[in-house]
């Protein structure tokens, strides 16, 4: 056990480092990788709400980005002109909602989904909610691509434009802003947005996962018949925290909307769903930690092989061979797979997934 | 009258190509209680080897029916070789791991394999050779051509081959033992190993003659093919009860007919707000509706609630 005080300061140096990270990333490497940094809290945001069904109660998600999907129409709706396209008479300027009441919306109507869908698959086995995610994921990509005709609700693939930016306390997020004297532009001021909204994911997580609800969901995922011999209602406990991650997917798709100004069906492809899953299965299922670390990795990744595959290949054969963009899926696939066979707790276990998955191995085969 | 007429024969047509696919999720599901995320992208690949074959050969100037028999026949070898390896490197070391992992090293070797594929194919659409004049025969006032004919007729042959196999044969005994108990099969002196080896490597064999279907009926191949295939298809193994080989053949087939029925009259019936547009939209709506009214599918007797 660490000293209560020796704790406090690794949080302090921690939180200090966190709160200079924009601006140190800006100097060493300029200001786009502040923006890849924003997009890394993000996913670790998205990672940690997948966390905890994949992790915690042990279902497996494929269709999570749809929950992301739903969030970030909701705001994108609700923010900015478009609903005047549809409906001149009764919106003449669209929609203009502010962003901290869409938010709770967002995550409600994300979560409602997440009922919708899992109530008929929970009581089943876990293989069938695997499948029926996966099609409710695409099937959130065609409305979307399809939904501008008759009555343009998404603006199909064009997606929708000119989203309000979030507010804070009266200021724009998405103009710089000189606070005592040092300016803030736009990037590092999302950053200060994200990483509050991370944190709260991260002590709710954290607060979950010691709670009844966290140790019944974690019964549930090692053994769910003796779960319910113990007196776990399982079909109510795998509902609530299919939903309650999909509500998380919902309030970081309302935040992705606000901070992009954009967003169209492209962004929420079945390869986003599986690179958040990648990052939950990489980090340690169930583990905070090893989820941010995953997260953190996998989201710088693709930018690294951007600025290194790419000239390396330029100046190995003249041309570009693979795209980083299929070499980054295939990586993604070869880790899932060598992470299950070789380290299936992932990078930084939990201590509890480790003992559970770890133990199998002994089984020799039948 | 002929518009429905017409429909039915392509839903039929589609149909029979979900039911191959189905067969070999239900397989394998069967046999291991696994489902075989991989399966749609073996479908791909074998679609994609058949086209290269095809096109190969054709332009070293071989006869095109003998082109055709022998890039089936390399299809089939190809992808048998292929479900053979997922086997043995994704799922056999896992086979006493906990459901989660097989689950996810198959979403992983779907992966490797879209990914593989889009860097030898490309990502355009290939299109397949016109290799025999396909006539259209008129039907009650429907068309039929050549084309859709042979895919229908083949599947029902293949599909009563393997009726056979699993029901006439020495290897199908052992199969269905292996269904039922795996240890007591073991016991009595099945290989299990061999036999889901090559319970997989029959469901690719039928997934590429099956992929080949598909690109034949449509004209086109492509590598993203596999994934909206194998989500229908499955769909199809459940509706007509998962682990159930004749469920899987009737779920396809009634699988092909609301997506095509459903597809033609959708405009109709919701007054023009949504179009054809949404085919693909039908096979997730059954999949739900099974799932909540009858889990168990049309044929399946094992309810399959476990955890």
């Amino acid at each position: 056990m660490r000293s209560d005080k020796k704790s406090r300061i690794l949080f302090a140096v921690l939180a200090i480092a966190l709160l200079l990270l924009p601006f140190i990333t800006d100097t060493l490497f300029g200001r786009g990788w502040v923006r890849i940094v924003d997009f890394a809290m993000l996913y670790i945001m998205l990672a940690l709400g997948l966390n905890i069904v994949v992790g915690y109660a042990g279902l497996l998600d494929l269709g999570y980005i749809a929950f992301f999907a739903v969030g970030a129409y909701c705001y994108a709706l609700t923010g900015s002109p478009h609903l005047a396209l549809a409906f001149p008479l009764v919106f003449p300027d669209g929609v203009h909602l502010s962003f901290w009441i869409v938010l709770p919306l967002a995550a409600l109507l994300a979560g409602g989904f997440g009922v919708l869908l899992g109530a008929p698959t929970l009581r089943l086995r876990g293989d069938y909610l695997a499948i029926v995610t996966l099609g409710f994921g695409e099937i959130i990509r065609i409305f979307l691509n399809n939904l501008n005709a008759p009555v343009n609700l998404t603006n199909g693939p064009q997606g929708i434009s000119r989203i309000d930016a979030v507010n804070v306390a009266g200021a724009p997020l998405s103009v710089t802003q000189n606070i005592l004297g040092i300016s803030f532009p736009p990037v590092h001021l999302y950053f200060y947005l994200f990483l509050t909204f991370t944190a709260l994911v991260i002590f709710v997580s954290h607060r979950l996962e010691k709670s009844r609800i966290g140790r019944a969901w974690m019964a549930i995922r090692e053994d769910e018949i003796a779960a319910s011999a113990m007196g776990i209602n399982t079909r109510d406990l795998k509902l609530l925290a299919f939903a309650m991650g999909a509500m998380f997917g919902g309030a970081s798709g309302a935040l992705f909307a606000g901070f992009q100004g954009f967003v169209s069906p492209e962004s929420f492809s079945l390869m986003e769903s599986i690179m958040v899953l990648c990052m939950v299965v990489l980090g340690g299922m169930g583990n905070i930690i090893g989820v941010i670390l995953g997260g953190v990795l996998l989201a710088v990744l693709p930018e690294v092989l951007r600025h290194s595959v790419v000239p390396m290949q330029q100046a190995m054969f003249g041309k570009i061979v693979v795209d980083p963009e299929s070499l980054r899926m295939l990586l993604f696939g070869t880790a899932l797979i060598v992470m299950m066979l070789y380290r299936p707790a992932g990078l930084l276990p939990s201590r509890v997934r480790r003992r559970e998955l770890g133990s199998d191995e002994v089984a020799e085969k039948a | 009258m002929e518009i429905l007429l017409q429909q039915i024969i392509n839903g039929l047509v589609q149909g029979s190509v979900y039911a191959l696919v189905a067969l070999g999720y239900t397989m394998v599901y069967g046999i291991l209680g696994l489902i075989n995320f991989a399966h749609g992208e073996v479908v791909m690949i074998g679609a994609m080897l058949a086209l290269s074959s095809l096109t190969t050969l054709l332009g070293m100037g071989i006869p095109p029916v003998l082109a055709l028999l022998l890039s089936i026949v390399l299809a089939m070898l190809g992808c048998m070789a292929l479900g053979y390896s997922i086997e043995r490197i994704a799922y056999r070391p896992l086979r006493h791991a906990p459901r989660l992992a097989p689950l996810i090293t198959a979403i992983g070797v779907s992966i490797v394999l879209q990914n593989l594929a889009m860097m030898i194919w490309g990502r355009e659409y290939h299109s397949f050779p016109q290799l025999i004049a396909s006539h259209p025969h008129t039907f009650g006032g429907a068309i039929i051509n050549d084309i859709q004919a042979i895919i229908f007729i083949l599947a029902l042959a293949i599909m009563a081959g393997l009726m056979v196999v699993v029901h006439r044969t020495r290897l199908g005994r052992a199969m269905r033992a292996v269904a039922e108990n795996q240890h007591a099969a073991q016991l009595m002196g099945v290989d299990i190993n061999r036999v889901i080896s090559i319970t997989f490597m029959l469901g690719s064999a039928l997934a590429a003659i099956a992929g080949l279907m598909v690109s034949a009926n449509y004209g086109l191949a492509h590598y993203y093919m596999g994934f909206l295939l194998g989500l229908k298809a499955f769909t199809a193994a459940v509706l007509g009860g998962i682990g159930n080989l004749r469920g899987a053949m009737l779920g396809g087939l009634l699988l092909g007919l609301i997506e095509s029925l459903g597809a033609g009259y959708i405009g109709d019936f919701t007054g023009g707000f949504l179009g054809s547009n949404y085919q693909d939209v039908f096979a997730f709506f059954v999949l739900i509706a099974v799932l909540v009214f009858r889990p168990s599918g049309l044929l399946g007797e094992r309810l399959a609630e476990r955890a």
